[in-house]
């Protein structure tokens, strides 16, 4: 068996909120492969977002462990924590997250000079990676003169620029019209075809999630459906075309089978 | 990530806030600017005073009755010439002492009357002081033996009496009494307020005469050299105790009146520069203030750059070297303020502004040490931050 991108066991996050523990997340079990387009999916406060928090090395676990590329990310200190976010992952916000004063290049390049690339060197990939979003138009543009579907797609490219194994999309299409979405959604699903980038997308959009090959539904911080890995050991009765929203019922826990 | 990519990044968002940084500084430049000019203010003062006390003349002794020092009464002098006659022998070199007595008194040539100060003196005052003749002769050992009635002019009184007509071999009264001008002075300046240009100097036996006194003011001793000052000093002061038991005489030399001087100048110009260190320091407040401003306006901006793997210290290291800049720049501008105003001053009004290197690298050391200083709280704060509380910020 290959390494995998992410292996969860037991994943559990809770807050201190004024005293009070809040568990957003309560023992997640959860396998990712190299090369899956996974569409996590749930209501607002069900925990897909400290999910992806966790996964994307934001975070911290309060307990049960995380392997990313194989290694357990409770053993790194926070240096090598921001380390491996900058080399394994790759974000892509609900709002774009680019510097607002910054040419397009210069947003792309950002992750590279945490990782002492030169500058010319991180010019060059940023350029690329701007041509393999449709961009290579808009180098030396600020967000402010770029759509919103071109921002994303900015933000794509940022993500791309570091050839992470991974690239973690919130709400990638949120806050754009189904059009711009809709291209948003083709150019990540290109990527993960011609690429072979894992890519795991946070949406509540059944439409969005739909795009995606495998399906994770998760609900009051436990996974309640899980498609199963394309190819892989499939769940029983997993559908590659996910579930309707809400009808996971009845497959809560499968993903123990993973 | 590279210290010159810091860098780059820093210089950047000041670039982006501009006005916002123009203002920070500016609390920064006006301190700098202040420290250096009034530094140069005071050094220049300070100078200005040395070298009027050295262009009295070099190696010099003052002896006078009493004990010299501030707040001391001043004593009646018993010193008379033939007192002068036992310091000569004392220092062996007769022409290297000298006497004065002094008075105000009123000239007059005609209808021009002066008001001046009469220095009874002898033929040995160019040995000793600096004052260097414009026209005819000094007084002789002659004039002194002889009591002639003759007299050498300051630079200012020869022109407020006689104008444009050179006044060698012109007749005057000095307090009713009739002298016969022979020399005149080069202009010299003013020492400590004692202006120099206004005295007229008359043989000793003449000024006491007239006078009606026998009584001297001061003894002044030239010394071989910088190194025989001290001990003939002592000798002089040791031998006129000797002679008089039980009174107290007092010797100061140029070196000692320089040293306090230079002590009270150096003071002044540490609490002017005490009070500038202060803007400076509220300056710094400023920078820090601004800085916590930015990390908070700029939190989603630090939670985005950790998500791309910026470590804890590289968000540190930004915002440092921002604030350090503000400062450094702050301080480079107020450092070239300073140095042109200095200078002005120095050009344009009658202050001998001198700026000093010291209080250049002092102001600028001293700004660095302020970015650091008030940078350090904001930074740590922008290090510290959680990515994922930082993204969701407003």
């Amino acid at each position: 068996m290959t390494t995998a991108a992410f292996e969860a066991v037991g994943l559990a996050r809770s807050y201190q909120l004024e005293g009070v523990s809040v568990d957003a997340l309560r023992g997640v079990d959860l396998r990712i492969e190299p090369g899956e387009f996974v569409a996590i999916i749930g209501p607002s406060g069900s925990g897909k977002s400290t999910l992806m928090h966790l996964l994307g090395c934001l975070d911290r676990p309060t307990a049960g462990t995380l392997r990313v590329n194989g290694t357990d990310v409770s053993t790194l200190s926070d240096t090598e924590l921001a380390e491996l976010r900058n080399r394994a992952v790759g974000f892509v916000f609900q709002s774009f997250h680019l510097l607002a004063r910054t040419a397009a290049v210069d947003n792309v390049a950002l992750p590279l000079i945490y990782r002492g690339v030169p500058r010319a060197e991180r010019r060059e990939r940023a350029r690329r990676a701007l041509e393999s979003v449709g961009l290579r138009h808009r180098l030396d543009h600020r967000p402010s003169q770029m759509s919103g579907g071109e921002q994303q797609r900015v933000a794509i490219a940022r993500a791309l620029v570091g050839d992470p194994q991974v690239v973690l999309a919130d709400e990638p299409t949120g806050n754009l019209d189904t059009r711009n979405g809709a291209e948003v959604m083709a150019i990540l699903d290109r990527l993960n075809a011609e690429r072979g980038v894992a890519i795991v997308l946070v949406t509540h959009e059944p439409e969005v999630a739909a795009r995606a090959r495998r399906q994770i539904q998760v609900r009051d911080g436990l996974i309640e459906f899980d498609s199963g890995t394309a190819g892989g050991p499939a769940e029983p009765g997993g559908s590659r075309t996910g579930p309707a929203a809400g009808e996971g019922a009845g497959r809560t826990g499968s993903a123990e089978a993973v | 990530m590279r210290a010159a990519e810091a860098f780059r990044m820093a210089l950047e968002a000041l670039r982006v806030n501009r006005l916002r940084s123009t203002l920070t500084m500016l609390g920064v430049i006006i301190g700098v600017s202040a420290v250096v000019v009034l530094v140069a203010v005071g050094t220049g003062a300070k100078n200005a005073v040395e070298s009027e006390i050295s262009g009295l003349g070099s190696n010099i002794i003052l002896v006078v009755p009493g004990r010299l020092g501030v707040g001391a009464l001043p004593t009646q002098s018993r010193l008379d010439l033939a007192d002068v006659a036992y310091v000569r022998r004392v220092v062996g070199d007769p022409g290297k002492v000298t006497v004065s007595v002094n008075s105000g008194e009123t000239v007059r040539v005609g209808r021009t009357e002066a008001f001046v100060t009469v220095v009874g003196t002898d033929e040995n005052l160019p040995n000793i002081f600096d004052r260097p003749l414009r026209r005819g002769r000094y007084l002789s050992e002659t004039d002194v033996d002889t009591r002639r009635r003759v007299a050498v002019l300051g630079s200012e009184v020869a022109v407020k009496l006689f104008g444009d007509v050179d006044p060698i071999g012109r007749q005057m009264t000095v307090s009713g009494a009739r002298f016969r001008v022979v020399g005149v002075y080069e202009a010299v300046g003013a020492t400590f307020g004692v202006a120099r240009d206004q005295e007229i100097h008359v043989p000793v036996t003449t000024a006491q005469r007239l006078l009606g006194v026998t009584r001297i003011n001061g003894i002044a001793v030239g010394a071989s050299g910088p190194d025989q000052i001290e001990p003939l000093q002592q000798r002089v002061v040791d031998a006129l105790a000797e002679r008089y038991p039980g009174e107290r005489f007092s010797a100061v030399t140029q070196t000692q009146l320089l040293g306090t001087i230079g002590t009270v100048l150096g003071m002044l110009t540490g609490v002017l520069a005490a009070i500038a260190g202060i803007s400076l320091l509220v300056g710094g407040v400023g920078v820090s203030n601004i800085m916590l401003v930015s990390v908070r306006e700029r939190t989603r901006e630090i939670g985005l750059r950790k998500a791309l793997g910026a470590r804890q210290r590289d968000v540190l290291a930004q915002f440092l070297i921002e604030a350090v800049l503000l400062t450094t720049i702050g301080g480079v501008t107020g450092i070239l303020l300073g140095v042109g105003g200095a200078l002005l001053i120095a050009a344009l009004s009658p202050v001998p502004a001198a700026v000093t290197w010291w209080s250049v690298a002092l102001a600028f050391g001293v700004s660095v040490a302020v970015g650091v200083f008030f940078g350090v709280a904001p930074a740590r704060r922008a290090g510290r931050l959680d990515p994922v509380v930082a993204l969701r910020a407003e």
